[in-house]
């Protein structure tokens, strides 16, 4: 009965502060990926061939973790399968805002764009099943400035 | 140094390949970092304590690399990449490697 009551309190917590924060979060990226547009970053390996440029390798990570109440949900569509948004979002929101951050430091370099992106995602939980996944997401990619 | 996850540097001449360089370094999570992330778990959001963590310890694999390329004659490093993976649990590896290379014209 305790452990239940505990659990449930958990959840709910989970709940609104996960929801209030993961909205905030997206106001943020969006109203920050506006201002960075200006500075496309592109899978491409090719860059530009005219003029000279200077390579910078630029990378932004983060670490991120679900909440009490994505992790219940997750737990149920375990049973039936099927999409699993609660995760989909949670890394959505971390991969934006490490390319965010990578592109901070290209600005901040003075970089026009950076190529070559690459995304890397592991989980760095460990391999206890009763963890919590906690998850890194990496992009870096060379910022190209115009000498 | 010079270093790029790009293939080539425009403008400049590769003269001279030296082959793989690489640098790792394990980290172990700290206990009282720990603790505040396992609060920080129960509201989800990032982890700032081990973003930090992980971006000192991929600064230190890519000096790892870099001595080593410096140790070869190399001036520049190319197609870099990075790897993770957690092998014990509270403990990452980050992996930075690339090809060692001499540049034309480039000090």
């Amino acid at each position: 009965m305790y452990e239940l009551v505990v659990t449930l309190i958990l959840i709910s917590l989970g709940y609104f502060f996960g929801r209030l924060a993961e909205k905030k979060h997206y106001k943020n990226i969006i109203a920050r990926e506006k201002v960075m547009n200006s500075l496309p970053a592109m899978a491409s390996r090719m860059p530009p061939q005219d003029g000279d440029y200077d390579q910078m390798l630029v990378s932004g990570s983060v670490v991120i973790a679900n909440d009490y109440f994505k992790l219940f949900v997750a737990g149920l569509r375990n049973l039936f399968g099927g999409q699993m948004s609660s995760y989909e979002t949670l890394l959505d929101r971390a991969r934006r805002e490490a390319v965010l951050r990578m592109k901070d430091k290209a600005k901040a370099l003075g970089a026009e764009a950076v190529f070559n992106v690459k995304y890397e995602a592991s989980n760095i939980s460990g391999q206890s099943r009763k963890k919590m996944p906690v998850i890194e997401v990496h992009a870096y990619g060379t910022a190209l400035r115009r000498v | 140094m010079f270093i790029s996850n790009l293939e080539f540097m425009t403008g400049k001449k590769v003269t001279k390949h030296l082959g793989l360089v690489q640098g790792s370094s394990v980290r172990a999570k700290h206990a009282g970092r720990d603790i505040m992330a396992g609060l920080k778990n129960l509201f989800g959001g990032e982890l700032r304590g081990y973003t930090e963590l992980l971006q000192e310890s991929r600064e230190q694999a890519t000096e790892r690399m870099i001595e080593q390329a410096k140790a070869v004659g190399a001036n520049a490093i190319l197609n870099v990449r990075f790897s993770t993976s957690s092998i014990t649990a509270g403990a990452a590896e980050i992996y930075v490697y690339g090809t060692a290379v001499i540049l034309d014209g480039l000090d």
